[in-house]
């Protein structure tokens, strides 16, 4: 009795810091109260905003990172990064483009695209889990394996030979303006929130990221999961790698280049803990859709690409940084 | 447009100041997109085309293009162009065949669509202006030579490497023009395979073989700098003309020491003046881009579209004593 008096039961939680819930959802409505911000402005910003077809045009800037993100939230929740997403990318385009010109059909590059991104994440997810390497010095070197293969293959060369069937998966519509790329978009964020608040799983991947040790102690498979995230985030690049593919037409190996970066960014400013143990996916899909925004917005008012990104970042400092803040605040007012 | 004025724009959009945005539809809208921004060829080329647009009158520039030489990025700004209407899109491409699927909704949405300097595939585009062609780059590097030749001499040609392409076709045109220089001989053909160090030991070799030697035509920007340099080095400034092509920024040193008297590569200005008055003229329908096509390019004259609808503008621009300060800052 003596011990349990004053002491509240400690549930495992979502986030690092305290009062979870609250904050949680405080983030998530933060982000949705800056998208519904960032979309008026634009509305009033260019009158060529609001329009159906421009606005689909416009989610096909982020589709694809997106799709990334989701996989690769869970697995920064877990306390790991994959750096070489975009480098996986790379080489599943080229494998796709070598076998397009052996006249492989739509069904067979799809294939090989998921395949390439499987063996990749594979590789990534052996070296860490296997040999205890930390994931940002390993996925740092793949990065460049993979890109690099991509450059032995191809040179200043490209592949372009793609079955015209296939163009569906970056250029095909479902229906009237919903792009097939926007409905992955959505189907993933569906299955990979689930998959994140709704099963065992899913807790267990923030339980390995809050305190690896500690979830090896309650039974947690660690290492198991962790190699389940990176095949995920692997497959996911070459889901991704199918999608870009598709929509450009042709393979070159600077092929999404420097996208792993934007991706880091996109999740980090849907609030996941770059320290791992807290997150959520409707956050990356409000980044996701702020990014998109923001660099439609400021494409359509001529704004180079230098000065978005000083945006994105900018907004990325003070979107991390004000919840320090308030917590700072807090703090001297009690103190 | 400046960094403050890009600035100012978008903290007007994000503190939601901006009212909407009065639309100036009668003008002309014209999008010269860059391969990269912040790359002083492309700020060049956006120079000629205000030039060409200050002339014209009625018509806007919109300059713009990604951050990096990627094609993603190239196609995110191409979807914006098309969600403004623009009148017309004039691309300089990172990737001749990943931009077709975008420039062909610019096309089926009326909107102009050309390339310059770096071409799309023919299907993507209306018509392609190139810088030149190999006939007149040919014609070009031995007119170089021959100007600072009066009585006539020996010119030697520094090539990049056996099987270069490009190269070889310029040197060919160059030959078939040399019944135009009787007192002119060309003694040899080497090749310093776009190699600094090889390039300047064979420029070494040519200076000794031929102890007459006038001129050494070096139709490569990697060679043309090294055999400056060995001319130079060897202390035959004013006996041995280099020229050739080359980049102003590397050989403003040739120039200065008079190892070079002047050499030539196309004008960016120019270019971008020559694209921003074609896609004028396509877009408001004085011109039609098909095969055999004459296109009025206001002060660089009219260019003639071949059955793969390119053109080229015109023969390289010389750059010399008088010009290369301004131009060495520039590419």
């Amino acid at each position: 009795m003596s011990i349990a008096e004053g002491t509240k039961p400690r549930r495992l939680p979502d986030r690092l810091s305290s009062r979870p819930s609250r904050i949680l959802k405080s983030w998530e409505v933060l982000l949705a109260g800056i998208a519904i911000l960032i979309f008026l402005a634009n509305t009033q910003a260019s009158p060529y905003f609001l329009n159906p077809w421009n606005l689909s045009d416009a989610t096909l800037a982020f589709t694809e990172k997106a799709m990334i993100g989701f996989a690769m939230a869970l697995l920064i929740i877990s306390g790991e990064i994959d750096l070489s997403v975009a480098g996986i990318i790379a080489l599943a385009s080229t494998a796709m483009g070598f076998a397009a010109q052996y006249g492989m059909g739509t069904p067979g590059l799809v294939l090989i695209g998921l395949a390439v991104g499987v063996v990749c994440g594979a590789f990534n997810g052996v070296l860490v889990t296997r040999l205890g390497l930390p994931s940002i010095v390993v996925t740092i070197g793949t990065m460049s394996l993979f890109r690099g293969i991509s450059y032995i293959i191809l040179g200043d060369q490209a592949y372009g030979d793609y079955p015209d069937d296939f163009a569906f998966f970056g250029r095909g519509y479902v229906f009237w303006v919903i792009s097939f790329e926007l409905t992955l978009f959505a189907l993933f964020a569906l299955i990979y929130g689930g998959l994140l608040h709704f099963t065992n799983f899913g807790r267990q991947v923030y339980a390995i990221g809050n305190n690896a040790t500690a979830a090896t102690f309650s039974g947690i498979r660690v290492a198991r999961v962790k190699m389940i995230l990176f095949l995920l985030t692997g497959v996911m690049s070459g889901v991704a790698a199918v999608c870009l593919t598709a929509r450009l037409g042709s393979t070159r190996p600077s092929i999404a280049f420097a996208w792993e970066l934007e991706i880091v960014t996109m999740v980090v400013l849907g609030g996941v803990s770059i320290l791992g143990g807290a997150g959520s996916i409707l956050g990356v899909v409000i980044a996701a859709l702020i990014i998109g925004m923001v660099t439609f917005g400021l494409g359509l008012l001529n704004v180079p690409g230098i000065v978005m990104s000083i945006f994105t970042g900018a907004l990325l400092i003070a979107v991390i940084a004000l919840p320090r803040l308030i917590l700072l605040i807090r703090k001297g007012r009690t103190s | 447009m400046s960094i403050t004025k890009n600035i100012a724009l978008a903290t007007g959009l994000f503190a939601g100041l901006m009212g909407t945005t009065a639309l100036a539809q009668d003008n002309t809208r014209i999008a010269l997109v860059a391969k990269s921004l912040g790359n002083g060829f492309f700020e060049a080329a956006a120079r000629g085309a205000e030039e060409a647009a200050e002339e014209i009158g009625n018509v806007e520039i919109i300059y713009t293009g990604p951050t990096s030489t990627t094609a993603e990025g190239q196609i995110e700004v191409i979807n914006s162009l098309i969600a403004q209407q623009v009148d017309a899109i004039a691309v300089s491409t990172n990737d001749p065949d990943a931009l077709v699927p975008a420039l062909e909704r610019a096309m089926q949405r009326g909107i102009t669509v050309i390339s310059w300097d770096s071409g799309v595939a023919p299907e993507g585009r209306q018509m392609h202006l190139a810088p030149s062609s190999d006939e007149l780059i040919g014609k070009t590097i031995i007119k170089l030579a021959a100007d600072h030749m009066p009585d006539g001499g020996q010119v030697a040609v520094l090539s990049a490497t056996s099987t270069s392409t490009n190269q070889n076709a310029w040197i060919a045109e160059m030959e078939s023009v040399m019944d135009q220089y009787p007192d002119i001989e060309v003694v040899a053909n080497v090749y310093g395979d776009d190699l600094a160090d090889k390039s300047y030991r064979e420029t070494q070799g040519l200076l000794q073989s031929y102890p007459d030697l006038d001129a050494i035509i070096a139709p490569t920007s990697v060679g043309i700098v090294a055999a400056a340099q060995a001319v130079q080095d060897a202390g035959k400034v004013g006996e041995v003309n280099v020229t050739g092509l080359g980049l102003p920024s590397e050989m403003a040193g040739a120039i200065e020491s008079g190892a070079s008297e002047s050499f030539a590569i196309w004008n960016p200005v120019d270019l971008g003046y020559a694209a921003a008055t074609i896609a004028y003229n396509l877009a408001t329908g004085e011109a039609t881009a098909e095969p055999g096509a004459e296109i009025d390019m206001g002060r660089m004259g009219t260019v003639t579209l071949d059955e793969n609808t390119t053109a080229a503008m015109s023969e390289p621009f010389t750059y010399d004593a008088s010009n290369i300060d301004e131009f060495k800052e520039v590419f």
